[in-house]
């Protein structure tokens, strides 16, 4: 390819790519924060505000002992300024000035941002098949059709709620899939976290509704500690949808997220993410650092849980969700689609850990980097000794816009019985002058070529994304790169 | 009657990063011809074409191209393929995850969008494609693949006859198809180009060998070396040319 050429074909590419974030405008609300820093008299003014019973208060202090032992982890392919956590705020609220009956209460501001985001919480505008929980900082701002679903014995709320409410739930199983200690961000959440979904499906109860938390981070200075724990018991099913957007802003913010699934025997989780923080602008300064442990154990024989992903915004994504397969023959699905631009960096993949017999995964992991991003896939398959007849299937392709940015790929695999098998197959590919000639003589202009081979290239993982999220990913790749599309 | 020009050529000369690929190059195609070039590896053959397609690669120093009597070289490639110019790859491109259908009917409608006629709905392309996969002989499964990918040789170059044949370009340019196939393939394809061939079409054939000239007989043929025409002639120049070599022509 001539220089010139490259360099025609790179402008092309570059103004189809750099599309501006829609989502990136601030609400200006009063807020009810707390003093910045960290340390014991935060976290005891946390929780009283809160008002939660003595065990969380523990448990919350016992993070933080952890937390001040451990270091920030190095290994990932991230580079990024140390994080000053005295300097943010830990606790941001919009101020309410009564208590809430119903979500018709709620600050028309707050109604008016969510709007903007397509976002409706009143109820005539309500989609139809999704029950949402929505997380404005640090508080849930309100959670729609919990009483349709409390007629199955579904309890869906924020997780602050749920500690009012269900402590009994929150006591058995907050932190047992997770521990307080994993690491270094799941301390810091576990001593901090404010807010974030509760489900609980009950045995033998199909989910009528996918449920869905929507997370928006508005405050400057305040980081973002959600946490979210989903139950299935026996015989259960649930669909989970989580969505995120953030305001664009020139320093970074924080987000450090927990999230626990827990499936019983024969139970099925399947929990999908569209998500689309802030991710700096075009030199790299501000957008998010995202910084997520996601966790489910498959505790019982013939259960399933499958995480799938749509990775586009955050200045820095560390997130590997991970299935523990503890009863026979469950099973653990990982699909992922996590798009870099810019100066973006994304270091992100899955852990599948096999205990019980003939436990199955599959691992399907798409990276595409333009720009001058870094897009590393991290895997671990660990098969155990006793996992016998075992088996693993994993696939990380890469994509490349343009000739400066980055594909990493690294598995590790540990299989430790003969009965098993492990199969891991990698491809790196390239959107080329000769692709996208080929479209073109066809008459096909190059924002549909390139929003049809980037759709080709997904839709393996688009096709295990629930309806209204995968219409809603397509479109958000399209304003990523493809410009006015869709 | 007058015959009518559809392709000019005049007087083009063509680089690369500096390196002067053709030269001083004149052609002029009518209405209803096809026309062949032969020539070595690497004596601009397959330059010849993207340059005329539009490849961004290639700079233009001198000379024009005129299709239908319009200079086209301040057109976008996809504008020159709506006016219909259409170039079957001697490489044709995999796309991963897009299937041939979807794919050809982004193609199809972009060129009836282009046109301000009306664009087909799933269904009615649906219809309409049918048709042409017997041009080819391809059966219905063929839509369901992804583009090229997985193809053999035979099949990968059927599927551009299928796209020249969904497209009706006035003007076909075909860089080697019969490279890469067997003879059942290549009597196949020969027919299908035949059947698409009509008195306001032209056809023109870059090809190595005599072989496929057995089949769709060229009005004229030309033999390229290093950038030019050095030679013009009829259907019997090939044979000549597969006897001598073209070591006859220095």
């Amino acid at each position: 390819m001539s220089e010139e050429s490259r360099k025609k074909l790179d402008t092309k590419l570059t103004t189809i790519v750099n599309q501006p974030y829609k989502y990136g405008f601030s609400t200006n609300i009063e807020k009810e924060t707390i003093p910045k820093g960290l340390n014991e008299n935060i976290i005891y003014l946390l929780s009283k505000k809160k008002n939660e019973p003595q065990f969380l208060l523990d448990f919350r202090l016992k993070a933080f002992k952890k937390w001040k032992t451990l270091k920030s982890p190095t290994w990932a392919e991230l580079k990024f300024s140390e994080i000053d956590y005295q300097d943010l705020t830990y606790y941001s609220a919009p101020k309410v000035k009564k208590k809430l009956n119903s979500l018709d209460e709620v600050d028309p501001e707050l109604l008016e941002t969510f709007n903007k985001l397509g976002i409706s919480l009143t109820e005539q505008k309500r989609l139809t098949n999704v029950a949402m929980d929505v997380v404005f900082d640090s508080v849930s701002i309100g959670t729609t059709f919990q009483e349709e679903l409390s007629e199955y014995g579904i309890i869906f709320c924020s997780i602050s709620e749920a500690v009012q409410k269900y402590p009994n739930l929150l006591e058995k199983y907050l932190g047992t899939v997770v521990p307080i200690g994993d690491n270094y961000f799941t301390a810091l959440n576990s001593a901090v976290f404010t807010d974030g979904s509760f489900c609980y499906i009950p045995h033998g109860v199909k989910c009528p509704l996918d449920l869905s938390t929507y997370f928006r981070i508005n405050d400057k200075e305040a980081g973002q500690f959600e946490r979210t724990l989903i139950i299935a018991e026996k015989d259960s099913y649930v669909s989970y949808l989580e969505g995120c957007t953030a305001p664009q802003y020139d320093d970074n913010q924080l987000h450090a997220a927990v999230v626990e699934l827990i499936a019983l025997e024969n139970a099925e989780i399947k929990y999908s993410t569209v998500q689309n923080w802030y991710s700096g602008n075009e030199e790299g300064n501000g957008g998010i650092y995202n910084f997520v442990t996601k966790r489910g154990l498959c505790s019982g024989k013939n259960s399933k849980i499958s995480w799938t992903q749509v990775e586009t915004g955050s200045a820095i994504t560390w997130k590997y969700p991970s299935c523990i397969l503890i009863g026979d023959d469950a099973q653990g699905e990982f699909n992922s689609v996590a798009l870099t631009n810019h100066y973006q960096q994304a270091d992100t993949g899955s852990k599948m850990i096999h205990i019980g017999k003939n436990t199955k995964s599959r691992i399907i992991s798409k990276g595409i980097s333009a720009g001058f991003s870094k897009n590393s896939y991290r895997g671990l398959v660990n098969i155990n000794k006793k996992a016998f007849a075992s088996r693993n299937y994993s696939q990380c392709d890469s994509l490349l816009i343009g000739n400066q940015s980055n594909a990493n790929t690294f598995p590790f695999i540990s299989a430790q019985n003969s009965t098993t098998k492990v199969e891991h197959e990698a491809s790196v590919s390239k959107i080329g002058e000769e692709q996208i000639f080929y479209f073109l003589q066809r008459g096909i202009d190059i924002e549909d070529a390139i929003e049809l081979i980037i759709s080709g290239f997904c839709k393996e993982v688009f096709t295990e994304l629930p309806l209204e999220f995968a219409a809603e990913a397509d479109r958000l790749l399209g304003l990523k790169l493809e410009g006015s599309v869709g | 009657m007058n015959k009518e020009i559809i392709l000019e050529i005049d007087n083009l000369d063509v680089s690369i990063e500096e390196t002067t690929i053709l030269k001083n190059l004149n052609l002029k195609i009518n209405k209803g011809e096809i026309h062949a070039i032969m020539g070595r590896n690497g004596s601009g053959k397959s330059t010849f074409s993207k340059v005329i397609a539009g490849h961004p690669s290639y700079q233009i120093n001198q000379g024009d191209i005129l299709f239908k009597g319009e200079s086209i070289l301040e057109l976008e490639t996809e504008e020159r393929s709506h006016l219909g110019i259409f170039l079957a790859f001697q490489y044709p491109i995999e796309i991963p995850g897009v299937s041939n259908e979807d794919f050809l009917r982004l193609a199809y409608n972009s060129k009836m969008k282009s046109q301000g006629k009306k664009e087909l709905d799933p269904i009615e392309f649906f219809g309409h494609i049918n048709d042409k996969l017997k041009i080819v002989d391809m059966d219905i499964s063929f839509l369901s693949r992804n583009v090229n990918e997985g193809f053999s040789g035979g099949e990968k170059k059927r599927n551009e006859i299928l796209q020249l044949a969904l497209l009706d370009s006035d003007l076909a340019i075909l860089d080697e198809t019969d490279s890469g196939l067997d003879i059942d393939a290549l009597r196949l394809i020969s027919k299908g180009i035949k059947n698409l061939m009509t008195k306001d079409k032209a056809i023109i054939l870059i090809t190595h060998y005599q072989r496929l000239l057995d089949y769709i007989k060229p009005d004229f043929i030309h033999v390229m070396q290093k950038g030019k025409i050095v030679k013009t002639g009829d259907a019997e120049l090939a044979k000549e040319l597969e006897i001598k070599g073209y070591e006859w022509l220095n």
